[in-house]
């Protein structure tokens, strides 16, 4: 499915998408509470079937987070950025995507762990790297480790 | 076994435990400091539940920190064993923000270089993979094929293990003069010895006793999980990053992709043994007629990215390599996130583990070619 | 006839000692002097075999082996002995002492004991039961109740899982073992091992028991690898599995003390089979060559028995060298569905050969 095509289809699912283009992917913005919605449809839509997520992460925002989701579809092998906007940085919360791509349980527990996003549904949502007891989430913008990390 | 043993003097059930092992962070068979919590009933395992972390460094928020040129040197730090393919990876992604394109020369070394990475470390793992199932001789042989092709990296610059020849806009040296030579010795003496790995294990009755049937995933398991690489191939899907995105000389060479449909440690296991002999003729191909030219791109000395956003994914030895790069046009990235080829192939082996043998659980473990800075980053 | 016989040598130990002594102090003195003398041989093979296993094992992968102590390297497993003595004996906290110190004494004591039975040479031998046989197949098999033990009182979970696997393997190949060394009784007629000895004057069991004999010394050396848990049936150690299975948590002496065990085992398997199928200190003799027997004969029998088992200790490090290990369900199965069913039926074929009369 071409770029433009892909652009209908979300819009028709999620019409307060965004899009923009960057590094040859379609990057298309979701507000967090669509985002399930979003992903179940275009994994089992006949004419998109993403079923395979190649990386999921996090990222910290002045304002707000968002979780990034990359996902190609092996059968049409066309590719999607798919952005969940969580407006809270406080209480970062979203539904979780496991139950369609399972290798989002070990991804989601790592942004979990490294960003304090919380995943709702989630199976085993705890931390995988850090110890249970660590406090506060590395990989924020915010985050002050005086001891390891030297400020330049 | 629990619903038919009773208690003699008063015939009700006798109670049972399941039998809870940890295995690692120092096992012999973990590969380096993973820890599996093990549920067992007998040898049966219930459940596996890997437990990360104990060389977890943080490397994505140590590169918010560093320049472009500076994070290629904490990329050999994750997949150690494919560690020129990590810092391409990065390369190429700067490279794609800046919109620089390389110099023949540079592309074609880069993927001569790579395909003995991978080499190296299928020979590695072949050595490791029969030590695993007791066969200690293999790793010999395995260790002596290897160390002709770290030779050679270590005379193009000067290391072993973790290269640093890849920067940003080219290759950090020209090649050593005696590159050429070296290369296609060891690729003639290559093709001599392979067929030896063959006989000490493929053949075997054991071994195939051991491997065939164990630990079976399947196509949808393994796209659902994102295993990609050798394990992913060996279930069926196809994933080469080099016949679907190809990069640097990978346009040009011929090479199969290795695909098998069984999807259990066997077909893993060949599927490794393949590509070996894959990646043997890409060398080939590419080795006779190295382009002449420059080795490097000038770029400034602190690259700044303009605003955007980059993924570059390369095909490592364990599978695919991601790099996301958010750019905020400064001399070092807002935030980089490692896609690492371990991590997702981890994540399927609890599926894959479930009902068979501790011994099973060290061949799947071992046939996932798995390195733990690489899960860890 | 053997021109060398030991049978002289240990009779003018015995009438010189008669002459000044009462028998009963006669007794003591000798049995003081066997004891003695097994002991330097179990050091001495220890040191030998664990020496033997490096270079073999080195040869068969590309590498030299130990080197450094020593030209060749050959005072290295001295050293290494001496390290091990010098180690600290640690016992894990929960342990139960008593029988976590017991267990390596089990193991060398069932080793001992099946050592004495082992005829080495022409009138060399200092157990000779009418069931030796019988004997060594029992004390042999003794040496498990060490391991279990070792693997119980350990408080370490591996090592109770390599206990296990281990109680499990050498029960049932045990039965392997007897078996098929009752092929060659049926054909000898006799469980005494100078009687087998003697029978095989003429030629050895291997060659003259058709092919009942060589299939029944097929499964004695699989089944006597397994019973010394050596690879490809290292499954109570399984390296890569249990990190090292029941000797897990001992160190220093005592971890020595199972070394040395598996590697005397492996001479006493070796031995065994060399006795019963390869004519023990036998000279290899061919029907009435006449002059070819004679100048066999010229070859000391010591030499004879150490050659053979040489060859057969050379085999089963050829194995462990070789291939990968089994699974537990599957070493099971190998025995229980394979091994013990061909033994039986070659157990009747041979008892048929041998009132046929069909043996040369």
């Amino acid at each position: 499915m071409e770029q433009e095509q892909l652009k209908e289809r979300i819009l028709s699912v999620v019409p307060e998408a965004e899009f923009e283009i960057t590094g040859g992917y379609m990057n298309a913005t979701v507000p967090s509470a669509k985002l399930h919605d979003l992903a179940k449809n275009l994994r089992e839509s006949e004419d998109t079937l993403f079923d395979y997520l190649f990386c999921l992460t996090g990222v910290d925002w002045p304002d707000h987070m968002t979780v990034v989701y990359h996902l190609k579809s092996t059968t049409h092998g066309h590719n999607v950025v798919l952005k969940a906007k969580i407006d809270s940085r406080e209480n970062p919360e979203i539904d979780t995507v496991s139950d369609i791509w399972q290798t989002a349980e070990f991804h989601e527990r790592e942004v979990f762990d490294l960003f304090g996003i919380i995943f709702r549904n989630h199976p085993d949502l705890r931390r995988i790297f850090l110890d249970d007891d660590w406090v506060g989430y590395p990989l924020r913008k915010d985050y002050v480790d005086k001891v390891n990390i030297i400020e330049l | 076994m629990a619903e038919t043993a009773t208690n003699t003097n008063t015939g009700k059930p006798l109670e049972t435990q399941e039998y809870f092992i940890n295995m690692g962070p120092q096992h012999p068979s973990t590969h380096g400091v993973l820890r599996l919590m093990l549920t067992l009933e007998g040898e049966t395992i219930h459940n596996v539940e890997p437990h990360l972390g104990y060389i977890h460094r943080s490397i994505e928020k140590m590169c918010e920190k560093d320049t472009y040129a500076q994070i290629i040197h904490l990329t050999d730090r994750m997949d150690y064993l494919s560690s020129h393919m990590n810092n391409e990876a990065v390369s190429l992604a700067v490279e794609q923000g800046l919109e620089v394109e390389m110099p023949e020369r540079v592309k074609v070394i880069r993927t001569i270089i790579s395909e003995l990475t991978r080499l190296s470390s299928h020979q590695l793992w072949w050595g490791v993979f029969g030590m695993d199932l007791g066969a200690i001789t293999s790793f010999l042989y395995g260790f002596r094929d290897r160390e002709m092709i770290i030779d050679i990296f270590e005379e193009t610059c000067g290391a072993r293990l973790t290269m640093n020849y890849n920067v940003p806009g080219g290759l950090m040296f020209d090649i050593h003069p005696n590159f050429q030579k070296r290369t296609k010795a060891f690729v003639e003496h290559f093709r001599q010895k392979l067929p030896e790995y063959d006989q000490l294990l493929t053949g075997n009755v054991i071994f195939e006793m051991r491997t065939k049937g164990i630990g079976i995933l399947s196509k949808e398991d393994a796209i659902s999980f994102g295993v990609t690489g050798p394990t992913g191939r060996a279930s069926g899907f196809s994933n080469d990053v080099r016949k679907h995105n190809p990069y640097s000389a990978y346009p040009q060479v011929e090479f199969n992709e290795v695909l098998r449909e069984e999807g259990d440690s066997y077909a893993r296991y060949k599927v490794r043994i393949q590509e070996m002999w894959e990646s043997m003729s890409i060398i080939e191909q590419l080795i006779e007629n190295i382009p002449e030219g420059d080795y490097k791109v000038k770029t400034k000395a602190v690259i700044k990215l303009p605003k955007g956003e980059y993924y570059q994914k390369v095909e490592t030895a364990r599978g695919e390599f991601g790099v996301y790069i958010i750019s905020e046009g400064g001399k070092s990235p807002y935030r980089l996130k490692f896609r690492s080829p371990g991590f997702s192939n981890l994540s399927a082996l609890n599926h894959m583990a479930k009902g068979v043998k501790i011994a099973d659980l060290v061949v799947i473990m071992s046939t996932l070619d798995l390195v733990i800075p690489d899960i860890d980053r | 006839m053997n021109i060398y016989d030991f049978k002289s040598l240990t009779d003018s130990i015995h009438t010189s000692l008669s002459v000044n002594l009462s028998p009963s102090a006669v007794t003591i003195i000798e049995f003081i002097i066997i004891a003695f003398a097994f002991m330097m041989l179990f050091t001495l093979l220890g040191l030998i075999l664990v020496y033997a296993e490096r270079k073999i094992a080195a040869f068969f992968q590309l590498r030299l082996g130990p080197m450094r102590v020593g030209k060749w390297g050959i005072a290295q497993t001295a050293a290494d002995a001496i390290k091990l003595i010098l180690k600290e004996p640690l016992v894990t906290k929960n342990a139960d002492k008593f029988l976590f110190n017991l267990a390596p004494f089990i193991i060398i004591l069932s080793t001992f004991m099946a050592l004495g039975a082992m005829p080495f040479a022409k009138g060399l031998h200092a157990l000779d039961f009418d069931i030796g046989i019988l004997y060594l197949t029992a004390v042999s098999s003794l040496g498990v109740i060490g391991i279990l033990i070792a693997g119980w009182s350990s408080d370490n979970k591996y090592s109770l899982i390599g206990a296990m696997r281990s109680g499990a393997q050498v029960v049932s190949y045990e039965l392997s073992v007897g078996l098929s060394l009752l092929t060659v009784v049926v054909l000898a007629g006799s469980l005494q091992f100078s009687e087998i000895i003697a029978s095989q004057e003429a030629g050895w069991w291997i060659f003259r028991g058709h092919i009942p004999a060589l299939i029944a010394f097929t499964i004695f050396m699989i089944a006597g690898t397994a019973e010394t848990n050596r690879g490809p049936f290292d499954l109570p150690e399984a390296e890569s599995e249990l990190t090292a299975g029941f000797h897990t948590e001992y160190s220093g002496l005592k971890f020595a003390f199972f070394f040395l065990a598996e590697f005397v085992n492996m001479f006493i398997i070796a031995g065994i089979g060399a006795t019963v199928f390869l004519g023990g200190w036998m000279p290899f003799h061919i029907g009435n060559w006449e002059g070819f027997n004679r100048i066999m004969d010229f070859i000391p029998s010591l030499f004879w028995f150490f050659g053979k088992v040489a060859f057969l200790i050379f085999l089963m490090m050829w194995f462990k060298w070789t291939f990968p290990r089994l699974r537990i369900d599957q070493l099971l199965r190998l025995e229980w569905k394979y091994l013990l069913p061909i033994n039986l039926v070659n157990i009747l074929f041979m008892a048929f050969i041998v009132l046929m009369g069909w043996h040369f």
